[in-house]
């Protein structure tokens, strides 16, 4: 007891003492972490990359074994950007797929708000059900605590975004944002002209997966002599991005690239370029159908890197294994993070999809693909 | 002569000045490349802040005008994308679906005498719904060619102007004919009767509750056809209406319209949302963040509100 | 509807609305819900709109409204966060200094609209901007953390009930003490019931408008303080993705307080709050989805006040 209350008192000691470290989003450390991971190679196949990890650290789960099927509860942060729909859905797809290996899967969505998604917790918790929880928090430092508080009384699993506790058992995500920036931004530097201009767009400021996906990229770009001609928020609207990319048109007359820190207004910046009669120039985008399916038609010079879906997976993989005590990559569990190239953009795109399905979801083969996500 | 320069709109004045301002910041703005963007990127906007204009002069609000944006554009992706040959028919669809909704506001408002703040309050809170519910989360189809023509497409090889969006002559089509209904008919002396006076008007056996349903009809279509044309411009996305009903009511009031009825005119209506896609041009080519543009939309929507009332208290009128 | 019974509308809302969860929590065989722990935690789940809901309450009262909540909630916990930065020495000057701006932007919405003449939707809409753009200009410069005593305002527990909910009670007590017993509360009953009227019989209605919205904003900071609290620390977003404007705005209208003014109270907001607090835990117990909560939402919202409305002859806006 009193060794917690000293741990705990140390962490809090130096959150409090570095506040700034806990909203760091240009961290040296965990980009140099990243970049390493990008050139590693992941144990497992590559036929299933939501099972593969990096590295060789493995957490032992055999206190929590147990017998029968499970009642696996998750707590989702919420279903509000069409990443997460995607995402829902191949999460209970996987949970089909396990059949009766699961018992009950009780599902809280705390519709974007902090607040809400403490509550869950809590309501989840007290109906006394859950034999495991899964958890995807909304932002990090706000459930903390809950996260905390649940992890005393069962096995917590983590993916997508983190948290500031290591009483999880494992926290489940792809490489990272800093990966993201890295491989967008150093597509740009090697294949844009020598100090070309590039327009950087962003969502909106503070989310810290997006954060860290425009530090590293600004880095890598910054390094490689470019000329970044301006930084804009979208609120991850098309109409903006366009009106935007139009406006810098007019500006600077021509742009080398265009960055993007997510994919789903990448198409609305094409067709600025498209609609004002000029090329289109390097136009970084995700793995989303509609801008992979530009890509193709336009044959243009680009990447995707991802944040794939398929991360939706393994959390369900993942609790069922502890439940069956069997060890599982943790503390931290990274899934590979491919980027789309030209090499391989014929394997991904899939017109029969609708236009904001991520295509690295890992789905196809899963049960009612491709209706349950919306293709044909 | 103050009291003739009183009586003209401010709006058209600063609408100059604004215009003049981005052209010496940027002179690309003073080709045809510069200002018919412009104007078509305004055109849903101003639209849809006529549309707004209805409601604001019959006394009232209509916040639900966002959402009917969102809707449409989904609500036609996902038609479109089964059949993408019917786009007559999804387009008439979504016009005769925003007429119900004109109706079922007007209605909620008229006869179960909620006030108009939470009744399309609610309106939009439940079509935000039923877009999230038809497309699960995520846009379903995609919008073809002949949807986006309306949005997108430019004329080209013009003389003089060179290019004309097709947006453009949609606005001036629509706000045109909004601008007879409201100024050479009876019905626009009906509708400024019911916003400045409900009681009196009701008594002088205006149809109080017909000229409510128009003015809610109107807004509700002005907003599907803002959404078609946003929907062509840049295509689908789940968030395509968020806040729109706000930059609408910002440019009826900069235009001079009174809230809680009363007073309104469509050509400075018109001229306010030029007034509102200006500055927030000049912003983008003053390199200002964001951040500092809603500062600047917020100062100028008080101001303007407050210059409106001031003007009214000066001229008397 | 009889005026007795309409005054008590609300607890039968609430009555049912307990009614309905009861009913599903069985049927579903969910009856671990049912404890009277669960359902005092039902409550605590909306402290921090039922906070800004009080001070909602007084700016309707006044028939006035304010739309800056939401932003300025964001704004206290961030600068809380911000100031106190995990030192518990630091919890006081932060209070403070929340409590200060709060104040402020409160009086800066009074003065707007008594003094510019500016209408309340468009100058809180205004301050909203403003404060957005604030925010989001200045987040990535003010992290921050609250101390883990300061959780306590949140996460603390007296007597087996949580501090915060204990709060709220005395808070919508001392609100309730003030309207009617002392002579600015029945000034601002009377202001709101008509403005005029009251300016003639002596009343300053200027004072009473600005303190109306300072009272208001106050209580937006106190919520945002809690916010900070339970959440450990103040993000832009917070007011955003809690709908606090437009929720304590519906709120208040279903626990009785009219949009018009002039009559209602503090208790009806409660009441209110957990009216919604319960259809939210409803809709968990009976597994509605998301999105088909967001359209049930809307229309609940517009049912609620149809209820009361129906007793009004007056015309609405």
């Amino acid at each position: 007891m009193t060794l917690k209350y000293l741990t705990t008192f140390v962490a809090g000691a130096a959150l409090v003492a570095l506040p700034v470290m806990a909203q760091n989003y240009d961290d040296p450390v965990e980009f140099a972490k990243q970049e390493a991971m990008l050139a590693d190679t992941p144990n497992g196949s590559a036929d299933t990359p939501w099972l593969q990890h990096y590295g060789t650290d493995m957490v032992d789960t055999s206190a929590y074994a147990q017998d029968g099927a499970a009642t696996i509860c998750f707590s989702n942060a919420g279903v509000n950007n069409p990443w997460r729909v995607v995402g829902w859905e191949t999460m209970q797809a996987e949970v089909d797929l396990q059949g009766d290996r699961i018992a009950e899967f009780i599902v809280t969505d705390a519709e974007g708000s902090d607040d809400k998604q403490i509550s869950d917790i809590d309501d989840l918790l007290a109906g006394g059900k859950c034999d495991v929880l899964i958890v995807s928090p909304n932002t990090t430092s706000a459930l903390t605590p809950a996260v905390e508080k649940a992890a005393e009384m069962l096995p917590v699993v983590i993916f997508d975004r983190g948290v500031n506790t290591d009483a999880p058992v494992t926290f489940i995500k792809p490489i990272g944002g800093y990966g993201f920036g890295i491989q967008s931004g150093r597509f740009i530097a090697e294949n844009a002209p020598a100090g070309g201009k590039v327009l950087m767009l962003r969502i909106l400021p503070g989310v810290d997966v997006l954060e860290t996906r425009y530090t590293s990229a600004t880095h890598v770009l910054e390094d490689a002599g470019m000329e970044i001609v301006g930084v804009e928020f979208t609120d991850g609207d098309r109409a903006k991005t366009k009106s935007i990319v139009e406006d810098y048109l007019q500006r600077f007359g021509t742009l080398d690239a265009v960055w993007l820190d997510a994919g789903a207004t990448s198409v609305a910046a094409i067709e600025a370029f498209e609609d004002a009669g000029m090329d289109v120039p390097i136009v970084t985008g995700e793995d989303q159908q509609d801008f992979l399916q530009k890509w193709q038609e336009l044959g243009l010079t680009t990447i995707a890197p991802t944040y794939p879906t398929y991360q939706w997976r393994t959390p369900i993989i993942a609790a069922l294994s502890i439940l069956d005590g069997e060890s599982i990559p943790g503390p931290e569990w990274n899934l590979p993070q491919p980027a789309i190239t030209a090499d391989n953009l014929a394997d991904f795109v899939n017109p029969a999809m609708p236009p904001l399905h991520y295509a690295a979801c890992g789905c196809e083969g899963m049960p009612n693909y491709p209706e349950r996500w919306g293709g044909k | 002569m103050m009291a003739r320069l009183l009586r003209i709109n401010p709006v058209y004045l600063v609408l100059l000045v604004l215009l003049i301002a981005i052209a010496i910041q940027s002179p690309h703005f003073l080709q045809p490349t510069g200002y018919m963007n412009f104007l078509k990127r305004a055109a849903p906007i101003a639209i849809l802040a006529v549309g707004q204009l209805y409601v604001i002069t019959s006394g009232g609000f209509d916040l639900s005008t966002g959402s009917v944006v969102t809707l449409t554009v989904i609500g036609s992706s996902i038609l479109l994308g089964q059949n993408p040959d019917a786009t007559w028919m999804v387009i008439t669809a979504m016009l005769a679906g925003g007429v119900v909704i004109g109706v079922v506001n007007a209605l909620v408002v008229a006869y179960l005498r909620v006030p108009s703040i939470i009744a399309t309050l609610g309106m939009m809170i439940t079509l935000g719904g039923i877009a999230l519910t038809w497309s699960g989360g995520s846009p379903r189809g995609y919008l073809p060619d002949t949807y986006r023509f309306f949005g997108r497409v430019l004329i080209k090889d013009l003389p003089v102007i060179k290019i004309l969006p097709v947006a453009l002559i949609v606005m001036v089509v629509v706000c045109g004919l909004l601008w007879l209904l409201m100024h050479r008919t009876n019905y626009g002396k009906l509708l400024h009767a019911v916003g400045d006076n409900p009681k009196s008007a009701h008594f002088a056996g205006v149809p109080y509750v017909q000229v409510r349903v128009v003015a809610f009809v109107v807004s509700s279509v002005t907003a599907v056809i803002a959404g078609i044309l946003l929907g062509g411009f840049a295509g689908v996305s789940t968030s395509v209406g968020t806040g729109l009903e706000l930059q609408a009511i910002t440019a009826a009031v900069i235009g001079g319209a009174q809230l809680l009825g009363g007073r309104g005119a469509v050509g400075s209506t018109v001229a306010g949302a030029l007034v509102l896609q200006a500055i927030f041009t000049l912003l983008n080519m003053l390199g200002f963040p964001k951040p500092i543009r809603d500062v600047v939309q917020g100062v100028i929507l008080i101001s303007a509100v407050a210059l409106a009332t001031y003007r009214r208290r000066k001229t008397g009128s | 509807m009889n005026g007795r019974i309409a005054r008590f509308a609300p607890v039968l809302l609430l009555l049912a609305a307990f009614a309905i969860y009861i009913g599903i929590a069985l049927a579903t065989d969910q009856s671990q819900y049912l404890t009277f722990d669960n359902l005092l935690g039902l409550l605590g789940r909306s402290i921090a709109l039922g906070i800004t809901a009080v001070g909602q309450t007084f700016a309707i009262l006044i028939a006035s409204i304010d739309l800056s909540v939401a932003n300025l909630i964001s704004v206290a916990a961030v600068l809380a966060s911000y100031i106190m930065s995990g030192d518990p020495s630091m919890m006081l000057p932060a209070v403070v200094a929340v409590l200060l701006v709060g104040a402020v932007v409160g009086l800066v919405n009074g003065l707007i609209i008594t003094q510019l003449e500016v209408n309340p939707l468009i100058a809180t809409l205004g301050m909203a901007l403003i404060l957005q753009g604030l925010l989001s200009a200045s987040f990535t410069n003010f992290a921050g953390e609250v101390p883990k005593e300061f959780q306590t305002f949140a996460y603390g527990e007296v007597g087996g009930v949580s501090v915060s909910l204990v709060f709220l009670v005395i808070l919508t007590g001392a609100a309730w003490a003030f309207l009617k017993f002392t002579r600015m509360g029945s000034n601002i009953y009377s202001v709101g019931g008509n403005a005029d009227a009251a300016k003639l019989a002596g009343v300053r209605t200027a004072r009473v408008v600005i303190l109306a919205h300072v009272i208001c904003s106050l209580c937006a900071s106190v919520a945002g303080l809690y916010l900070a609290s339970r959440l450990r620390s103040g993000a832009p977003w917070i007011g955003r993705d809690g709908v606090y404007d437009l929720e304590s705005i519906a709120v208040v209208v279903i626990g009785g307080t009219v949009l018009a003014g002039g009559r209602g109270g503090v208790w009806g907001t409660l009441v209110g709050v957990m009216i919604f607090s319960l259809i939210d835990s409803i809709f968990n117990i009976a597994g509605v989805d998301a999105f088909a909560k967001q359209i049930l939402r809307g229309v609940i919202i517009v049912a609620a006040v149809a209820v009361y409305a129906a007793r009004s002859k007056r015309i609405e806006a």
